[in-house]
């Protein structure tokens, strides 16, 4: 009887050509769909904490409390202390001090006057330490543009842009207005080493990177640092992980009276990421039940359009004396069938689509002019291992249920005007 | 079976809503049917020679009185029940063939061989002799479309017969053939009732066809009008003259 159906359906292309190409379609889609968002997911969680969150980091209560304007003035103190206590306490994590600071950078003339000057968003890392990793987490040496890196504690990369806006090229000299830890005013100079692409428009706007130990001596943040970031060795974020790490800090480290004792926050906690991925993660729901939804009614309707060709091959089988729950159930191994390899080409399809989009990706950073969140230029998809059969689920359930909605006519027909139907 | 009586069909009375009342298809029929027969109900459209067949036939039930078909009384079977028995027992031959178009000749007399989940080699087997039968042996692979309306209709009577039944209903089984088609199929179907003792009940007004039959029952507005055997319709097992 499998034999008997296979024949059909590869010999009657209404019968299969049509529905396995909705299927094909509709898996394809939901394969991209999925790559898409996990791959945006991914790289939105990969930047904020290469960039800003890492995925732990140790802030003063007081400074937790004002994340989003980086106050150095709250910054913690101790901190090689706290430095090696998180190191031999949580070892799966890379810890790093950085600075983040605001300022207005300014660029000057051959007589010492200001010819150029503009806000400038700056990082304090670890850049000329041997052992540093920061320079590969952040994307430095892949978005070098002129110049080179650092290798003097007096030098700072800018962006590409910042640097064609204020007309300085490496070499110049720039200066940093900003304020100190104490609220005092800072004037500091830094010879330009290159200019760098981030990739995140945030950054790309006016960013400044300099060596830690210089940006604590220019704001007078000595062992002082805003922000401890952990970032997994992995570089895989594992929110329970996280959370188990964060209570047994904050369990032994922690004071809740004291606004500079320090206090951990994991990824999802900082600049309301967790809620944004639980949105995300809804809408990719959303978005494939859609999707389900949308073949199930194509399909049906296939299913019917189906059953009104093949009326005369139903009723003859009905009258030759196939019962009716064989029949359907010969239908629904037949849309099984379909659906199961519409499933496979789909995959293949949404795979290749999906590859594509991962290795060259949709450039949307003229979109994002104005963003204020860390996220890449390019959106890419990331092709994970449910991607290879997370289309298999839909593409099987909406030609299983397609039919088995259009199938119930089966059970209608009558009996008793097959000779009639079948000589019309 | 009731002393060699394939069908026994009691005040048979078959009703259909019309509207807020009923349309009586079928009035107090009363006939039986012995295996062997080569007979015909016979009478105008509308006369109820289908509604006579469907219910011979196990597709549809009686309103009142009973019939039994083998043993098995029609309207107290399920649907499954019904279906079990026109699989295993019943043949059917329509007017248009109905033939399975994307199946080849082979496969669509094959079909019902299936459901009766016969071993292949048995079933390649009962294939073919159904086939030469109706002498269609070359015609294995030929798919519907390249058939002409005789040879469709022999491949229909070929997988009617396939499976050996006790009874095969055909109904107007030559209104879409011309005379020589015709001739052919009902010789072809004399032969095989001859030779495989199958019992044959047609609903036809067909002349052509009327005048092959050995038995042959006149409906009029639902009811008998007349019973008549041709002389010479004898059992072909008993040799005795049918009653």
């Amino acid at each position: 009887m499998i034999r008997f159906i296979i024949k059909g359906l590869i010999r009657d292309r209404h019968r299969s050509l049509f529905p396995m190409i909705t299927v094909t379609m509709g898996v394809a889609l939901t394969v991209v769909a999925h790559c898409w968002v996990n791959g945006i997911i991914g790289d939105f969680i990969d930047y904020n904490a290469r960039y800003a969150t890492g995925h732990a980091k140790v802030v003063t209560r007081a400074y937790a409390e004002n994340l989003d304007q980086s106050p150095n003035d709250l910054a913690l103190l101790d901190v090689d202390q706290w430095m090696d206590t998180l190191s031999h306490r949580y070892p799966d994590l890379d810890w790093v001090a950085r600075i983040k600071f605001g300022g207005i950078l300014d660029a000057p003339d051959s007589l010492g006057e200001t010819r150029a000057q503009g806000p400038a968003f700056g990082f304090g890392i670890n850049l000329l330490s041997k052992n540093s990793r920061e320079i590969e987490r952040m994307g430095i040496r892949d978005g070098l543009i002129r110049g080179r890196l650092p290798q003097d504690s007096g030098e700072v990369l800018i962006s590409e842009s910042f640097a064609r806006r204020l007309e300085v090229s490496p070499g110049d000299t720039v200066t940093l207005l900003g304020a100190t830890m104490y609220g005092a005013m800072s004037v500091h100079n830094f010879r330009i080493s290159g200019t760098v692409t981030f990739g995140v428009k945030l950054l790309d706007r006016g960013a400044l990177i300099a060596d830690i130990k210089e940006i604590r001596k220019a704001l007078d943040m000595e062992n002082a640092a805003g922000e401890l970031l952990g970032i997994a060795k992995d570089h895989h974020y594992d929110d329970d992980q996280m959370n188990q790490i964060k209570s047994d800090f904050n369990r032994h480290f922690s004071e809740s009276q004291d606004e500079f004792s320090p206090v951990m926050l994991s990824l999802a906690e900082q600049n309301d990421l967790a809620s944004m991925l639980e949105y995300i993660q809804s809408m990719v729901t959303i978005m494939i039940f859609v999707f389900v939804l949308a073949m199930c009614i194509v399909l049906w309707n296939a299913g019917l359009i189906g059953g009104l060709r093949r009326y005369g091959e139903i009723g003859v089988r009905l009258a030759i004396g196939e019962n009716k729950g064989h029949l359907y159930r010969a239908m629904i191994l037949e849309s099984a069938s379909i659906g199961f390899f519409g499933s496979i080409l789909g995959t293949i399809a949404g795979l290749g689509i999906a590859w594509y989009l991962q290795t060259y990706g949709i450039n949307i950073g003229d979109l994002m002019e104005n963003a204020t969140m860390m996220m890449p230029n390019t959106f890419r998809a990331g092709i994970t291992p449910p991607a290879y059969f997370i289309g298999i689920i839909p593409g099987l359930i909406a030609t299983v249920l397609g039919t088995s909605l259009s199938g119930i006519g089966i059970y209608r027909r009558q009996t008793a005007s097959l000779f009639k139907e079948l000589e019309a | 079976m009731e002393n060699g009586k394939l069908i026994t069909i009691q005040n048979l009375v078959k009703h259909y809503p019309m509207g807020k009342g009923r349309f009586t298809a079928l009035k107090d029929i009363n006939l039986t049917f012995e295996k062997g027969e080569f007979s015909g109900v016979v009478g105008p459209s509308g006369s109820g020679k289908t509604t006579l067949l469907n219910i011979m036939g196990s597709l549809d039930v009686p309103s009142e009185g009973t019939v039994r078909v083998l043993g098995s009384e029609i309207g107290t079977l399920s649907h499954k029940a019904a279906a079990r028995l026109r699989n295993h027992n019943i043949g059917f031959i329509f007017q248009t063939y109905n033939l399975m178009p994307v199946y080849n000749v082979f496969e669509n007399v094959e079909f019902p061989l299936l459901l009766l989940k016969m071993p292949v080699k048995e079933r390649r087997q009962a294939v073919l002799d159904a086939l030469e039968w109706v002498g269609l042996s070359d015609k294995v692979k030929s798919r519907p479309k390249q058939l002409s309306g005789g040879e469709s209709q022999r491949v229909s009577i070929a997988r009617a017969m396939v499976k050996r039944p006790h009874i095969v209903l055909a109904d107007e089984p030559t209104a879409n053939l011309d005379a020589d088609n015709s001739h052919h199929i009902l010789q072809t179907m004399e032969k095989l009732n001859r030779d495989l003792k199958t019992t044959f009940i047609f609903a036809t007004h067909d002349d052509k066809v009327i005048q092959y039959l050995k038995r042959k029952i006149s409906l009029a507005d639902g009811k008998v009008q007349s019973d008549e055997k041709s002389p010479g319709n004898r059992n072909p097992e008993s040799g005795h003259e049918i009653q």
